[in-house]
């Protein structure tokens, strides 16, 4: 398959991500919705890397993976935090960030 | 054969996407995402980036799902799914507006990458990339990738190792217990057993602060 193709994937699974990020209120999703646009750039950069043969778009891959990881360890201990305090798991309420 | 896999692995991670997107218990969600990154995977694979492909595979869908999966099974709740929050049931009169908003942006937003990647002036994009000799030290594989994350992009390999550092103290700093935030039926009442026992043996349960007084 040519790399027009690799790209349109790429594209719509951002798309759906970001959808995801703007529609769902529980934060677990919001961040699995994160992890679908990392995903989806990821699929663009490793076809961009494979349209020129070269290694450099696999690394930029790798170190947006590892970024994710740190997302997810933060992001994680936030809603368990949160949940520590009894308050709702839902993006609408939680406006305020004062403790 | 090629056409074939990818069209199987490009419907996986659409559908995989649209589950998370989609579906109502956040466990599904998860789970629906565990497909999506598979599916991913062999997508990389057909690009010839094995190496990544293998990284995806098991730390992301291996490590890092384990680790949402403890997370919603501790937090858990129900979520409503997409139909009801595009009808914002129940929670004011401009939330149905704001989620239809959101769908039309993320529509607006997809046309506009697809205009961005697909009609650039690059005529290298309906190719097939660049040749590929196989080999042991051919492109994508753990050899190819090892010697540029040591050689060229070395700043770059240190850099995302302190940030792993720095996300597991801000995890652990994060997720601790904090004196006077858990309730008091939090704490469990001494067993028989804990008054029987000598002090100093050891236990689990001493290793957490909990001793028979």
């Amino acid at each position: 398959m040519s790399i027009a193709w690799y790209l349109a994937v790429s594209a719509i699974v951002f798309s759906l991500g970001a959808l995801g990020v703007m529609t769902r209120r529980n934060p677990l999703v919001v961040l699995l919705c994160l992890e679908l646009m990392l995903n989806g750039a990821n699929l663009a950069l490793i076809a961009f890397s494979r349209m020129w043969g070269n290694g450099d778009g696999q690394i930029l891959a790798i170190v947006v993976m590892t970024v994710a990881a740190c997302e997810v360890c933060i992001g994680l201990g936030m809603i368990v935090a949160i949940y520590r305090r009894r308050l709702p798991i839902d993006v609408d309420e939680l406006r305020e960030l004062q403790g | 054969m090629s056409a074939v896999l990818f069209f199987i692995a490009a419907i996986g991670v659409i559908s995989g996407a649209v589950g998370v997107v989609v579906l109502r218990n956040p466990f599904y969600s998860v789970l629906a995402l565990v497909a999506h990154l598979l599916s991913l995977a062999v997508l990389f694979l057909l690009l010839r980036a094995e190496f990544v492909a293998a990284v995806q595979v098991v730390v992301y869908a291996g490590a890092v799902m384990v680790l949402y999966v403890f997370v919603v099974a501790y937090v858990g709740g129900e979520s409503d799914s997409l139909g009801e929050r595009l009808r914002g049931a129940g929670h004011g009169p401009g939330a149905s507006r704001l989620r239809l908003g959101g769908a039309i942006l993320a529509g607006a937003l997809l046309v506009e990458l697809l205009i961005a990647l697909l009609g650039t002036g690059l005529e290298a994009i309906g190719g097939y990339g660049a040749g590929y000799a196989p080999g042991p030290e051919a492109y994508g594989t753990p050899a190819y990738i090892g010697k540029l994350l040591l050689t060229r992009f070395l700043l770059a390999f240190e850099i995302a190792s302190f940030l792993l550092l720095i996300a597991a103290v801000g995890g652990v700093v994060l997720a601790r217990r904090r004196g006077g935030l858990e309730d008091e039926d939090g704490r469990e009442a001494l067993t028989p057993l804990d008054l029987l026992r000598p002090r100093g043996t050891g236990t689990m349960a001493e290793g957490v602060g909990r001793r028979p007084s």
